[in-house]
């Protein structure tokens, strides 16, 4: 499910993003192919009027973003600290638990849809 | 009653505690339903999860019953917390008890609107972006956002972790400062809970309840002109009248400039979005959730399942958040979202350098009418201009009514440094006692 290092579109994705905001005022932002592209990396299929409707609001959604490049470089420094606990067994979910909510199973395991 | 608004999902009665005493015992509460109740279906106001029962309660949900107060049911909610209006949920829009045409703002609009039509005590929601302060204020009810690591998120359905806290829901700055007072502090099950023992300057054992007092007198108010401008003037007017009642009341207010909000709503939907992506590849139908009749392998059938399971906002949170962190993408809006974060916090820092507390509108529009703003995202996310800089800098925030609009109702935000949730709750109930 987290293809996300996967680039979303071979052409543009090897672009400095800078080359792609200079366009974004004439094109639209995004068009039918990546929106159906980016579904297809987060395992959402899509209906055909969906893809276009989406491909409008992306468009305006993703431009509106665009003013974060006005944003300075931030220092991120923030106090941070572990939080840690001792590593002991502690009672959990029994394994009936963990079963009770899963749409199929078998002598004690997730049944998964198949593989290939 | 519950029906004309449709604020539950789910009617159920988890008992509380019959022998516990305190300001809890025997008060009645409505839980988001996104808040893990065990034994009692928990939707999130989704199809994915119309028949998911969770097998534990969430700690908030145990503290609660544990002081005594008795669950009356799981509160409609925008699907996974992804809405303004209550309307992107799968089991229908709730109402607003204020004017049954409109919305009663998002995402925990079914908790407001339980406790504005007095179908219970209490509720609670969870605030991501500013799903507790917006329903409160488009209710006409007080709500809290609790500084980021007040309250244990363990069994909170993920939605954005870094910016989510669960708040309570009452009729007045008291009631909700109460039940904070029980749904706060540490908790093993959730590493980002802090011990306010371990936090310098806060007193560990006070009462929140206690701090609605309405002393206000020597308190400094910011007024920040950044989340004044663009908001509806009849709000500006409503919010400026409760400021009024506050100085009358000895508090000393002053212009301050938050130049960095500008950028927030950007920032909160590119992280949350990401977050989001992320938090929900877990609903794939094979460990809980609807899974879709499927011939396909493996990612037709998650393809399929997610496509049958979630609503339009929530396909669109995750794409968009999908996009955003693709190659090529990452550096242009989730890191740029990251630097507008520390943006935000720097500039409330300072601002709390010279100010004891920050007021404006919560919500910068009144109530949406029903339908008026579904095929509108961007619409929608703009609405959320002045709750989204709260969560982006984790800090304490109160939503109370200021008053009237045209008959609708108006809530002023009141923000807090990092663990001030006194002070923000004190200034509150001024505001509450100036009526």
């Amino acid at each position: 499910m987290s293809d996300t290092s996967e680039s979303t579109d071979d052409a543009e994705g090897n672009e400095p993003a800078d080359a792609d905001v200079s366009a974004a005022s004439d094109s639209p932002a995004v068009d039918a192919d990546e929106v159906r592209h980016v579904a297809e990396l987060a395992r959402v299929r899509l209906a055909d009027d969906e893809v276009e409707t989406f491909a409008a609001q992306f468009g305006d959604i993703l431009d509106y973003f665009d003013a974060l490049d006005e944003v300075p470089e931030t220092d991120r420094e923030e106090e941070l600290v572990n939080v840690m606990r001792p590593d002991e067994v502690e009672s959990g979910l029994s394994q009936e638990e963990a079963l009770s909510n899963a749409e199929e199973t078998e002598d004690g395991y997730f049944v998964g849809p198949k593989v290939s | 009653m519950a029906a004309d608004y449709n604020a539950f999902i789910t009617e159920a009665t988890i008992e509380g505690d019959a022998d516990a005493e305190g300001p809890l015992a025997d008060a009645t509460v409505a839980v988001k339903d996104n808040i893990s109740t065990e034994g009692v279906r928990t939707t999130c106001g989704s199809e994915m999860l119309a028949d998911y029962v969770p097998p534990y309660s969430a700690t908030v949900v145990d503290r609660l019953t544990d002081a005594g107060a008795t669950v009356v049911g799981k509160a409609n909610m925008d699907e996974f917390g992804m809405g303004t209006t209550t309307e992107t949920s799968a089991f229908g829009p709730t109402r607003n008890p204020a004017d049954p045409e409109r919305v009663p703002g998002g995402s925990s609009g079914g908790s407001a609107a339980a406790v504005a039509a007095g179908e219970a005590d209490l509720a609670l929601g969870s605030d991501t972006g500013g799903s507790v302060r917006c329903p409160a204020a488009f209710c006409g009810v007080v709500g809290i956002k609790p500084t980021y690591g007040l309250v244990s998120r363990y069994g909170l359905v993920a939605y954005a972790n870094s910016l989510e806290q669960i708040g309570p829901i009452a009729n007045t700055v008291e009631e909700a400062a109460a039940a904070l007072d029980v749904i706060a502090g540490p908790d093993p099950n959730d590493g980002t809970t802090r011990d306010l023992t371990d936090v310098e300057g806060v007193d560990p054992d006070a009462s929140y309840a206690a701090a609605a007092d309405g002393d206000v007198d020597g308190l400094t108010v910011g007024i920040p002109t950044e989340l004044f401008e663009g908001a509806d003037e009849r709000v500006v007017e409503t919010v400026e009248a409760a400021i009024g009642d506050l100085e009358d009341r000895g508090a000393e207010t002053t212009e301050i400039s938050l130049p960095s909000v500008e950028h927030a709503v950007q920032a909160y939907y590119v992280i949350a979005m990401a977050e989001a992506s992320s938090n929900l590849a877990r609903f794939d139908g094979v460990r809980y959730g609807a899974r879709a009749e499927s011939d396909g392998n493996w990612n037709e059938s998650f393809a399929e399942t997610r496509e049958e399971g979630f609503g339009a906002e929530v396909k669109r949170r995750i794409l968009l958040g999908t996009y955003a962190l693709s190659a090529g993408y990452h550096d242009k809006y989730y890191e740029k979202a990251q630097d507008a974060r520390a943006w935000v916090r720097q500039d409330f820092e300072d601002a709390f350098a010279d100010v004891d507390v920050i007021a404006s509108p919560t919500m910068p529009v009144l109530p949406f009418e029903l339908g008026e703003s579904l095929d509108d995202p961007l619409r929608m996310y703009l609405a959320d201009a002045n709750t989204t800089p709260v969560n982006l800098a984790n800090l304490p925030a109160i939503s109370v009514p200021a008053g009237e609009a045209d008959g609708l109702p108006v809530g002023l935000q009141i923000v807090g440094p990092k663990f001030g949730e006194e002070t923000v709750i004190r200034a509150a109930s001024a505001v509450e006692d100036a009526e």
